[in-house]
């Protein structure tokens, strides 16, 4: 073991960050917080390498633990050591999480306990591993217990400054991270404030609202919409709970059509949360760009973005289509 | 402080008066289920001497500060018996005895199930196989920082079917918790009947050794065996150990004895009566 073989380097070229997995900035980000907080821990289920929990580990080895192909019994152990003054942060792949989804429930969330929960790999970006493993549903499960913050950053950045912000924060959390590298969006100095979305683009005419790694392919949309004469406000909703409502309302009165865009099924999460807010606050047309009520399979993520219409151009099409209608009417 | 007092004098307990204690709490679960119309005298009653035994004689816990965050914790995995639990805590000065009398009403902190606002409760379960994990967790959080306080968790028999208390068992084993001691209430009965019919966990106290726990067996109503048992499970060192208690659900009522029906169910006020009759003295 050399030294101190913890986080890779932050590659940048010309001063610019290079695009990296919305994962790593988990491992960025906890190692940061537990140099400046020693009560905080980190276990992992047999996936740290994967989760980049290992980074925590590597240099903090008294502080992690590794707990094996154990999430239910992960999950309550992290209760119990924030019973007695620890601050734990649990990781493994998104889907795994749900295998102690009980637990997390009744254990973490019933008793408020102060354990942050990070689930890897989500959404079927997670390409080839096939349906097993691509998660599409966590945002809906976890965003429906009582206590629970549910969070979904855009990029290594966000995903960095999420979790310095999980950190900080006291109560029962879960933050969804991915494998694969994402553009970046962010000025590094980011902060992040759990409860808040962010306008990243202005617009007129209609507002596209992504989360996690779908955040990039709405920046993609605007600008082709654009081209097209229509002018797209981009949002960023990296907390599904609580929801932005004021963002949501706002952005509502300013364009009269929103589309959602999210790598989870339309069912519970992005969607409908912003439908909620919408309905409650300033109804307007929308549109739910997500996996349509189904599971994934094998695929590269491209193919399997393109075969479930996570892409910029069926973006374009749906806001198109409530743009269209507002014009017809 | 009056219930400092209190809390030692329980301390200094001679076996009989820990059985008349075990003996008023019985009274106090009836009398609580009784009233609540609901609740879990059976299961309540096969743990009452492991638990009196524990709070009496080794458990350091102050009803006075009931968070200190270095007194010893009392998981009580199989939550549905709290009545047991909570009629004990009342005695111990963790609250007015009033209170149990309101035990599953709307405005009473007394739960049906064990539960973090009761005073003296270190955790909220219900649902069963996840005590253990919350035990090794205070386990491993003392260990870390080299605090001295002892976590007890204690363990239904139906429970240990649970595949979440297996993994728990190996990460206890394997993180070497001699500051931690289990005790499975083996009173052989579970909601649908015998355990070893509903689904067999014979050879248990094997099946804890292999899994690389210090097992020590007992007759869990025999207060010497009791004490002696917590002895060597606090002297044990480099695994935690696992106190296999043989005892028999609804113990201390004749007709409650061995039968599955009194696992979750309240007496009518006619059985009660006979019941308190055979417990000794009138409820206080």
């Amino acid at each position: 073991m050399g030294k101190n073989p913890v986080a890779p380097d932050k590659k940048r070229e010309g001063g610019q960050r290079l695009p990296e997995p919305i994962r790593n900035g988990y491992g960025h980000g906890l190692l940061k917080a537990g140099r400046e907080r020693e009560e905080i821990v980190a276990l992992d289920a047999d996936l740290a390498g994967s989760t980049r929990s290992q980074w925590f580990g590597e240099e903090f080895p008294d502080r992690f633990y590794q707990m094996g192909i154990s999430e239910q019994d992960m999950m309550v152990t992290a209760v119990g050591m924030a019973s007695a003054g620890k601050h734990p942060f649990a990781s493994t792949f998104a889907i795994f999480s749900e295998r102690a989804f009980e637990q997390v429930r009744n254990s973490v969330a019933r008793m408020d306990a102060n354990v942050k929960i990070v689930g890897s790999h989500g959404g079927v970006l997670t390409g080839q591993d096939g349906s097993s493993a691509q998660c599409i549903e966590d945002l809906a499960v976890y965003r429906a217990i009582p206590n629970m913050t549910v969070l979904c950053p855009s990029d290594v950045v966000e995903s960095e400054a999420a979790t310095l912000a999980l950190a900080e924060y006291e109560g029962p959390a879960y933050m969804r991270t991915t494998r694969r590298k994402t553009p970046i969006h962010h000025d590094e100095d980011t902060t992040f404030e759990i409860g808040e979305g962010e306008i990243l683009r202005e617009g007129e005419d209609v507002a596209l609202v992504g989360t996690g790694s779908m955040t990039g392919r709405a920046m993609q949309a605007a600008e082709r919409l654009e081209a097209k004469g229509v002018s797209a406000l981009v949002a960023n909703m990296p907390t599904i709970k609580p929801i932005d409502r004021d963002l949501v309302a706002e952005i509502s009165q300013r364009t009269g059509h929103v589309v959602t865009c999210e790598d989870h099924n339309v069912i519970g999460a992005l969607g409908s949360a912003v439908a909620e807010a919408l309905a409650e606050t300033r109804p307007a047309k929308m549109a739910r760009v997500g996996i349509d009520d189904h599971f994934g399979r094998s695929g590269t993520p491209d193919k399997l973005y393109e075969a479930f219409g996570l892409t910029p151009d069926h973006i374009v099409e749906e806001a198109e289509r409530l743009v269209g209608n507002r014009v017809r009417a | 402080m009056a219930s400092v007092s209190l809390a030692q004098a329980r301390r200094e307990l001679d076996d009989d008066q820990l059985e008349q204690m075990a003996r008023r709490v019985r009274r106090d679960v009836l009398k609580m289920t009784h009233l609540a119309g609901s609740g879990h005298p059976g299961g309540s009653f096969s743990m009452t001497e492991l638990l009196v035994t524990l709070y009496t004689r080794f458990l350091d816990v102050d009803p006075d500060d009931p968070d200190d965050p270095e007194r010893d914790r009392f998981i009580l995995s199989k939550g549905h018996c709290c009545p047991g639990h909570y009629a004990l805590l009342a005695r111990m000065g963790f609250f007015d005895r009033d209170e149990l009398w309101n035990l599953r009403r709307f405005d009473s902190f007394l739960q049906g199930h064990e539960d973090l606002k009761v005073p003296g409760c270190d955790v909220s379960t219900g649902s069963l196989g996840q005590g253990l994990s919350y035990a090794n967790g205070c386990a491993l959080a003392a260990d870390q920082d080299e605090r001295d306080f002892h976590t007890w968790v204690m363990l239904g028999d139906g429970e240990v079917q649970e595949g979440q208390v297996w993994e728990a068992a190996m990460t206890a084993a394997h993180r070497k918790l001699d500051n931690l001691t289990a005790i499975v209430d083996y009173n052989k009965i579970q909601i649908d009947g015998f355990v070893n019919d509903v689904k067999g966990v014979e050879p248990l106290a094997a099946k804890w050794r292999a899994f690389g726990w210090h097992v020590i067996e007992i007759d869990g109503h025999d207060l010497s065996d009791i004490e002696s048992a917590y002895n060597e499970a606090l002297d044990t060192e480099g695994k935690p150990t696992l106190i296999l208690a043989h005892t028999v659900k609804g113990k201390g009522v004749s007709f409650m004895e061995n039968k599955a029906e009194f696992h979750g169910r309240a007496l009518s006020e006619e059985e009660m009566e006979q019941a308190l009759q055979e417990l000794g003295e009138e409820v206080a």
